[in-house]
C-alpha cells in the first residue's frame, strides 16, 4: 500500500522484483530466464486475453528455430513460451493493461479484477510493434469496409473465424506479406496481386519462388497504392508504377496493408525515455538498457521487426542484464557511450549505443534495415571519418526483412572518437 | 410492422399523424426534435441513413465557436452566440466532452497582421469582449511548436473543442426520451401536401405529419424543391482532415486559427477532445454529394500547410484521415423560413457553425412555428437530460475509474488498446436507447478502433462484441447470450 494515494490512485499495489510489460516472445523469454534467478516475483502483464503475442494468430509453421531449435506453428510456439515462463515461476496476468507511468518505475494497470499499481525494482519493456494502417501511410480514397492490416486479418481469421472477402490485394513486400497470403488462402480468399515498391523479386528470398509457385501470388514490383476505391465495401485499388508513373486499377474486395512496422512506443514516449528517431523504439545499448535507469527493452520494439525467435533471444539476453542491475543498481555514465548511426540505404541499426565494457549484443549481431537489395553486401564501419573495418557478408541485404551483421565489425572502435557510422554497398 | 429501434415510445403509442416531423438526424435536426418534444406535440425525426449523425455532422472540426468572427447583425451571429451558451450548459448537464482550450489567430504575413485589429473590432461588434492582440513573442510563448515567421496574433480565450458525436447523440437521445419517434432508414423520396396533413413518402414507408421541418443538411435544397421551391442551392464543400497521434498533443494545447480570408476560414491546427491533434480542413466545392473520399491533392495541400504551420507535427504518425462535406449555400446567412400555407419550415444553409448554433436554431424554430400559429405548450415533468458515456480525454474514463470497475468488471476489460475502450462501454453502446448497429456507429459512441492501430489489435474483437450484442430479437436485449465478460 502506498500512502501517496490520490483520488485516482489504484487501491492495490504489487511489488515484484521485475515487471515485464508485454507477454509476447521477448517478454515471456525474459520472464522465463529471470524467474529462477531473482528473489522476488517476476510479473508479466499482457493486455490481450492470452499471452503469446503475435504468434498466437499466425497459424503457420516456422517458429522457434533459433531459440528452441525446433519448428512449430505460431500458436504452438506461443503456448510453449507461455508454459515455459509459467513453469519457471513467472506470474503472468492477461487482460491487464499498463495505462501510464505513476512515478519512478511504478505504473498503473487496468484489469477486470480492478485497477492496481505495480512498483517493481526493474522494468522490461517488451511491447512489440504493429503494422502501420492505411491511414498512417497517408493513402487517400474512400473509407470502405474490407481494409485490413495483417495483424487484424490474422486475428479475424484465426482467432475469431470471421469471413473476409474473395479477392484480395496485398500491399507490401515483407516476410509478413507472405504470411498474409497464407492466411488469405486459408480463409478462401484469392490474391489478385501483391504490390511492392521494391525492385527485385529477390527481396523475398526463398519465399518468393515458393510463394509464387505454391500460392500462385502475382507480384507487382516497383509500385505503390495511390488510392482505395469503394463504398461501402472495397471495389479496387489504384496503383502507380513508381518509374513510369503509369496507373491502373486492380479490382478486389479486400486490401491487406502489410509490414511497415512501428514499435508500440507509447510507454517509451510518455516515460520520457530517449527515442531512437529511426526505429522509433527506445535507444538501447548492447545491454538493452534504455535511457531510464532500471528500464530495459527487448524484442521487436527495438528492431521492427525481426522474427519471433530473435525477439525471444533478446529476452534471454536482457535477463542477465536485469539480474546485474538488481544486484548493483548501477547505471553507466552516458559520457563514454558511442552512438551507432546507419547511413543510406540503411534505415536503422539496433542496438544504437555502445558502452565500453558492456556485453556483446544479443546473438553477437547488430540488426539493420536496408531499403536496397544487395546480393553480396559489403558493410563498412567508420569513426571520425576513418574506415574502422569492412566486411563482405555471405548473405544478402534485402528490403523487407532485418539485415544481420556480426558485431565484430565494431572491434577496435574508440570510446572517445565520436559516433560510428555503418554503410552498406 | 417495421422494427426500427426507437420507432415507438412506451406510454405514448405510435401516432399515425405526427404534429411535427423533423427531417434530418444531424445536430440541427436532433436539436429541433428535442426542443419541440419538450412541448405538448407529437414529434417524429426522419433520417435517411441507418444512424443519427451519419452525414455532415459526423465529420467537422468539432469547435464550439464563440461566434467572434461571424458577420455582425446576421441571424448566424446571433444564434451562434446564443448556441455557445446553451450547448456549454447542456454539455455540463449531459457529459458531452468539452475542453475550453481557447484559440489564437495567427498572422503569417503583413496583410494578415493588418487584418487582426479589424477582427477584434468585429468580435466586439458581435458582443465578444475577451479578444486581445498579442505580439509574435507571446504567440510563441503560447504555442512554442509553431513554425517560423509568425508576426502576431489575436487571442480568443473562449473558443473551445467539443465532441460532435456525443452532442448529436445526446440531443437525439433526449428527443427520444421526450417521446420523439426516431425513424431511421427513411430517406424522403416524395412529398404530398394535403389540406391538413402532409405525407412524406420515404424508403421506410409513408410518414404523416401536420407540420414539416426541413433540416436535411446536404439534401435540404432538394427536399425544398419537393415543396415547390427554388430558392437556394447546396454546394457540397469538401473538407479533408488529418488526425495526428495522441503523442502529438503536447505540441498543441489550443486551437490555432489562420486569419480568415475571402476564400474561407482556412486550415487550422487544433487539439481534439479525444487527445489527438487535427490539421485541416481543405475547402473544395464539388457537385457530388456523396464524395466523402480523401484525395491526393487534398493531402498534398494539407501537408504543405502543416509544414508551414507546425513542421514538428508532420513528424508524428497520422492516426486517421477523413473528409466531410459542408452544406454551403449561395448566400451568406442561415436560411430559416416558414411557409404557413404548406405548414413547412426550412432550416437551410447551416454551415460548420451549426454544431454550436444547433440548440439556438431549435429555439428559433420553436418561435417561428409559434408565430405561424402552431401551439407549443410547454410540458411539465420532462425526463432529465441523458447522462452520456464520457469519451473525452480530459475527464475520467471508465478504464481509470477503480470504483466503477470494482462494481462492473467489464469496465476493466480493455478491448481497444489505443483508445482504451472497455468491453463494458461497447456493451452499453449496443444496448443504449439509440444503439450502435454498425462499426462506424460504435466508433462514434465509444472511440473503439479510432486509435493509432486502426484495428490491428482490436478490430476483430470489437466486431465480435458488436455481433454478439446486436443479435437481438427481443426488446430486452440479446436473444442469444451476450458476450460474457470474464474476470
Amino acid at each position: 500500500m502506498t500512502d501517496s494515494r490520490t483520488e485516482q490512485a489504484p487501491p492495490l499495489t504489487l511489488t515484484p522484483d521485475v515487471l515485464v510489460i508485454g507477454g509476447g516472445p521477448a517478454g515471456l523469454s525474459a520472464a522465463a530466464a529471470l524467474a529462477p534467478r531473482v528473489a522476488g516475483d517476476v510479473l508479466v502483464l499482457d493486455r490481450e486475453k492470452e499471452a503469446g503475442g503475435i504468434p498466437r494468430h499466425s497459424d503457420h509453421t516456422g517458429y522457434g528455430l533459433r531459440d528452441l531449435h525446433r519448428v512449430l506453428t505460431g500458436p504452438a510456439y506461443a503456448r510453449r513460451l507461455t508454459e515455459t515462463a509459467r513453469r519457471a515461476g513467472a506470474v503472468i496476468r492477461t487482460n491487464a493493461m499498463v495505462t501510464h507511468w505513476a512515478s519512478g518505475l511504478a505504473v498503473d494497470v487496468t484489469s477486470p479484477q480492478g485497477r492496481f499499481r505495480v512498483e517493481p525494482r526493474a522494468v522490461v519493456l517488451a511491447t512489440g510493434a504493429r503494422e502501420r494502417p492505411r491511414t498512417a501511410r497517408r493513402i487517400p480514397g474512400d473509407r470502405p469496409a474490407g481494409v485490413y492490416t495483417t495483424g487484424q486479418l490474422q486475428n479475424a481469421v484465426h482467432l475469431h473465424h470471421q469471413e473476409v472477402g474473395k479477392r484480395a490485394v496485398i500491399v507490401g513486400g515483407e516476410l509478413v506479406s507472405w504470411s498474409a497470403a497464407l492466411t488469405l488462402r486459408e480463409a478462401g480468399c484469392s490474391v489478385v496481386a501483391m504490390v511492392s515498391q521494391y525492385k527485385h523479386t529477390e527481396s523475398y528470398g526463398a519465399f518468393n519462388l515458393g510463394g509464387k509457385v505454391v500460392l500462385g501470388v502475382p507480384v507487382v514490383n516497383r509500385s505503390r497504392v495511390v488510392r482505395v476505391i469503394g463504398k461501402p465495401r472495397v471495389e479496387g485499388v489504384e496503383i502507380e508504377d513508381v518509374d513510369t508513373r503509369r496507373r491502373q486499377v486492380l479490382a478486389c474486395d479486400t486490401v491487406i496493408f502489410t509490414g511497415d512496422w512501428i514499435p508500440d512506443n507509447e510507454l517509451v514516449r510518455t516515460g520520457d525515455i530517449a527515442l531512437d528517431p529511426h526505429t522509433l523504439g527506445p535507444v538501447v545499448d548492447t545491454a538493452l538498457r534504455t535511457s531510464r535507469p532500471g528500464v530495459f527493452a527487448a524484442g521487436n520494439m527495438l528492431h521492427p521487426v525481426d522474427t519471433a525467435d530473435i525477439a525471444a533471444l533478446d529476452g534471454r539476453h536482457v535477463a542477465d542484464q536485469v539480474v546485474r542491475w538488481l544486484a548493483t543498481n548501477s547505471f553507466p555514465h552516458s559520457s563514454a557511450a558511442v552512438p551507432l548511426l546507419a547511413e543510406k540505404p540503411l534505415r536503422w541499426v539496433s542496438p544504437s549505443l555502445l558502452r565500453p565494457g558492456d556485453p556483446a549484443p544479443p546473438r553477437g549481431r547488430l540488426l539493420l534495415w536496408t531499403d536496397e537489395f544487395m546480393r553480396v553486401p559489403r558493410v563498412t564501419a567508420r569513426q571520425g571519418g576513418e574506415v574502422l573495418s569492412e566486411r563482405r557478408l555471405a548473405w544478402p541485404a534485402a528490403p523487407g526483412r532485418v539485415f544481420r551483421v556480426p558485431w565484430s565489425i565494431l572491434r577496435g572502435i574508440s570510446p572517445h572518437r565520436g559516433p560510428v557510422t555503418l554503410t552498406v554497398r | 410492422m417495421s422494427h426500427t429501434p426507437g420507432s415507438t415510445t412506451p406510454g405514448r403509442g405510435p401516432s399515425p399523424v405526427h404534429d411535427i416531423i423533423v427531417i434530418g438526424g444531424g445536430i440541427v435536426g436532433s436539436a429541433i426534435a428535442r426542443e419541440l418534444a419538450g412541448h405538448a406535440v407529437s414529434v417524429a425525426l426522419v433520417e435517411a441513413r441507418s444512424d443519427i449523425g451519419d452525414g455532415t455532422s459526423k465529420a467537422n472540426t468539432a469547435i464550439l465557436h464563440t461566434g467572434f468572427d461571424a458577420t455582425p447583425g446576421t441571424l448566424e451571429s446571433r444564434l451562434v452566440a446564443r448556441g455557445y451558451d446553451l450547448l456549454s450548459d447542456y454539455a455540463r448537464e449531459t457529459g458531452i466532452p468539452v475542453e475550453h482550450t481557447g484559440a489564437i489567430l495567427v498572422a503569417w504575413n503583413e496583410e494578415e497582421l493588418a487584418a487582426l485589429p479589424g477582427l477584434r473590432d468585429k468580435a466586439e461588434a458581435n458582443g465578444y469582449h475577451h479578444s486581445r492582440l498579442i505580439g509574435a513573442d507571446e504567440v510563441y510563448a503560447e504555442v512554442p511548436a509553431l513554425g517560423e515567421g509568425v508576426l502576431g496574433g489575436l487571442t480568443v480565450p473562449d473558443e473551445s473543442i467539443i465532441c460532435t458525436w456525443t452532442t448529436n447523440l445526446a440531443l437525439a437521445t433526449d428527443a427520444h426520451r421526450r417521446g420523439t419517434d426516431i425513424l431511421l432508414d427513411h430517406a424522403v423520396t416524395a412529398v404530398t401536401v394535403a389540406d391538413d396533413i402532409t405525407t412524406l413518402h420515404t424508403r421506410g414507408g409513408d410518414v404523416h405529419g401536420r407540420w414539416i421541418v426541413n433540416a436535411a443538411g446536404l439534401g435540404a435544397d432538394r427536399l425544398d424543391a419537393l415543396f415547390g421551391y427554388d430558392r437556394f442551392t447546396v454546394t457540397p464543400r469538401r473538407g479533408e482532415l488529418f488526425v495526428f497521434d495522441k503523442l502529438a498533443r503536447p505540441l498543441v494545447d489550443r486551437i490555432v486559427l489562420p486569419v480568415p480570408t475571402k476564400r474561407g476560414k482556412g486550415v487550422l491546427v487544433s487539439p481534439t477532445v479525444y487527445g489527438n491533434v487535427m490539421l485541416g480542413p481543405t475547402s473544395e466545392d464539388l457537385t457530388d454529394r456523396t464524395a466523402t473520399g480523401t484525395s491526393e491533392d487534398g493531402f498534398a495541400f494539407l501537408l504543405g500547410k502543416g509544414e508551414r504551420l507546425m513542421p514538428r507535427l508532420l513528424e508524428e504518425e497520422v492516426t486517421a484521415t477523413y473528409a466531410g462535406l459542408r452544406a454551403a449555400i449561395d448566400r451568406s446567412d442561415y436560411l430559416i423560413e416558414a411557409d404557413a400555407d404548406q405548414r413547412y419550415l426550412l432550416v437551410g444553409g447551416i454551415r460548420s457553425t451549426g454544431l454550436t448554433a444547433g440548440m439556438a436554431i431549435a429555439e428559433h424554430v420553436g418561435e417561428m412555428l409559434t408565430a405561424s400559429g402552431v401551439v407549443l405548450k410547454e410540458r411539465d415533468a420532462l425526463p432529465p437530460p441523458p447522462a452520456m458515456p464520457y469519451i473525452g480525454e480530459a475527464g475520467v474514463r471508465p478504464y481509470q475509474d477503480a470504483a466503477r470497475i470494482a462494481e462492473d468488471p467489464a469496465y476493466g476489460e480493455i478491448v481497444c488498446f489505443c483508445e482504451r475502450v472497455s468491453a463494458g462501454e461497447i456493451r452499453d453502446a449496443c444496448h443504449a436507447p439509440l444503439p450502435a448497429r454498425t462499426l462506424d456507429g460504435l466508433r462514434r459512441r465509444t472511440r473503439a478502433m479510432n486509435g493509432r492501430c486502426q484495428g490491428f489489435f482490436c478490430g476483430s474483437a470489437v466486431q465480435q462484441l458488436l455481433n454478439d450484442h446486436t443479435d437481438h430479437d427481443t426488446e430486452q436485449g440479446c436473444a442469444r447470450p451476450c458476450h460474457e465478460v470474464t474476470s
